[in-house]
């Protein structure tokens, strides 16, 4: 093969695309069609809840577009953080769509399933054998941690993709996943090279953002050769500029010259990106520094609570002014009332028009003629968040305050009810390395015929 | 010669890499005017530190890239995302205070 075609529908499975320019893709006859389908980005909530940041209705008409482009054309499928957060249920989602549509739509094919959730156990085994290490400014990961993680998954690398499409898979979905992995195992299956392929991934997987004006709901095309490769959307109304595409090599990530991935590096220093035409570029002189130990990116999460809110505004230039007192007295005021709850809850107010945004980032120090609210509680328990929202919400609606003449009330509700249930909250407890000898025996890929 | 860093830029961006970082992209308007700020390197430690009120050790790097014409910084985030209190889960709207900065150039 002296060149692989891969076709980018979309940034995130489930975000769309214009089926003219999908269409547009497949008449360049694709080699095969690669997917993103997750992303660590909406926060630690879709990974503890077992769901999906995407809507199932819009997965499936992705997906269905796909489905059929690969069994009309005979080209492999992939799928990589199935459900959006990689973990078994999210991808027993997606592949519960696939058969699906696979019935609905009479289609047949091999199917192969990467479990990407990491077991406790293995985890254990390997921290006591000092075989994680933090990413970032993250402690030592500890057995407690991994005990007390709701779950954890690891972002698999091409490996698995290439085991399931040497075994002759069609359609190959997978739990976590390294973004770029799904884009560049088959070419590295044909023997292109690692850090090119690697690279057109990274580049690939959010599909048309590398492009003019970009968008992550619309196709790119990707086609690598034996030096170098190039990328193109399918959409008329975009360009990809040697501009567009080097600047979305910085996308997300810590450096512009190196990116970090299971088993190495991708280095970027002499990347090279010249324009074929108006609308397509190619790049070369991108390199894969192996290491010498293979390292794994892990994900985990714990759970800390059941989250309520309530939504108010201000109007009132005194209040504004006092706001931060307000708010630490109406804190101590729950305190006094409810002192068998002391350290059972967190209590916050997110003050809209005082640094609400950015915190202690925040250089301004001004105030807004109205300021919005968002009382925060999160508690071990429904009842004992939504018990201490109550009492702080009609706490600050009639907090007396230094300057008060509107004493009917301090707060403006948009709604009512306006104590709103949010469910359970997580934090990011794991996000380490771990090493790990074989990454094939990590991830078992299982087969299954569908249809038929 | 001072220049607002708004109006040499065409993108001025921040963005999580991970949940526990946050980083920032400017990517300039011509190759002129970025090789003058790489020349004078007048994205520096000093700004960040000022602009963003956080001490040396919670800038993880700064990177001009010369293909996109464009600065790279990346920093330790206050919270990690998600976090209980923190307030900007995809770090998306932590770039404003580059939008008031000067350069000298």
């Amino acid at each position: 093969m002296e060149k692989v075609k891969i076709l980018s529908p979309t940034a995130i499975l489930g975000y769309g695309f214009p089926v003219k320019s999908f269409e547009a893709g497949l008449n360049k006859r694709p080699d095969v069609i690669a997917v993103d389908a997750g992303s660590v980005d909406p926060g630690p909530y879709y990974l503890g809840a077992g769901k999906s940041f995407t809507q199932r209705a819009a997965v499936k008409r992705d997906l269905y577009y796909m489905l059929k482009a690969s069994a009309e054309l005979k080209i492999p499928v992939l799928i990589g953080t199935a459900g959006g957060a990689g973990g078994r249920v999210h991808l027993m989602e997606v592949v519960e769509i696939i058969q699906e549509l696979a019935s609905e739509n009479k289609l047949s094919f091999k199917m192969a399933v990467i479990d990407t959730e990491i077991d406790k156990e293995w985890l254990k085994e390997k921290v006591s054998h000092g075989k994680t290490k933090p990413l970032g400014n993250l402690p030592d990961l500890t057995v407690q941690e991994v005990e007390e993680a709701v779950r954890i998954v690891a972002q698999a690398g091409m490996e698995p993709f290439i085991k399931a499409l040497e075994a002759g898979s069609q359609v190959i979905v997978a739990g976590r996943a390294f973004d770029p992995a799904v884009f560049a195992a088959y070419p590295v299956a044909q023997g292109f090279d690692v850090g090119l392929s690697l690279h057109l991934g990274k580049i690939l997987e959010c599909a048309a953002i590398a492009t003019e004006p970009g968008s992550g709901s619309d196709c790119l095309m990707g086609e690598i050769d034996l030096e170098g490769f190039v990328v193109y959307p399918l959409n008329p109304e975009r360009r990809a500029t040697p501009l567009s595409v080097s600047a979305h090599s910085l996308y997300e990530k810590t450096s512009p010259f190196e990116l970090h991935g299971p088993g190495g590096k991708l280095d970027l220093a002499q990347v090279n990106f010249q324009a074929v035409d108006d609308r397509t570029v190619r790049v070369t002189g991108t390199k894969f520094i192996k290491t010498p130990e293979y390292w794994l990116k892990i994900e985990g999460v714990k759970r800390v609570g059941f989250r309520a809110i309530s939504i108010a505004g201000s109007r009132d230039p005194k209040f504004i002014e006092n706001f931060r007192e307000i708010a630490l007295g109406v804190k101590k005021r729950v305190e006094d009332n409810f002192p068998e709850l002391k350290g059972k809850y967190y209590l916050n107010f997110i003050p809209y028009g005082i640094n609400g945004v950015m915190g202690e980032l925040e250089p301004e120090n001004k105030l807004s003629h109205e300021i919005g609210i968002v009382m925060d509680v999160v508690a071990e328990d429904k009842n004992t968040a939504e018990q201490i929202l109550s009492f702080a919400r009609s706490t600050m609606l009639h907090y007396g305050f230094p300057g008060r003449i509107s004493t009917a009330g301090n707060l403006a509700f948009p709604f009512s009810p306006s104590d709103i249930p949010v469910g359970d909250v997580y934090n990011f407890s794991i996000h380490h390395l771990v090493e790990v000898d074989n990454p094939e025996i990590l991830f078992p890929v299982e087969y299954f015929e569908v249809g038929g | 010669m001072v220049v607002k860093l708004i109006d040499i830029a065409k993108v001025i961006r921040s963005k999580n890499s991970g949940p526990f970082e946050l980083t920032f992209d400017i990517i300039f308007k011509d190759e002129e005017i970025y090789k003058k700020v790489k020349g004078k390197k007048a994205i520096n430690s000093e700004l960040i530190k000022k602009l963003y009120r956080i001490s040396e050790d919670k800038i993880i790097g700064i990177f001009y890239f010369d293909p996109a014409l464009a600065v790279k910084f990346t920093i330790v985030r206050p919270l990690p995302a998600g976090y209980l209190g923190e307030t900007d889960i995809y770090g998306a709207q932590q770039h404003a205070p580059l939008l008031a900065a000067q350069l000298e150039l």
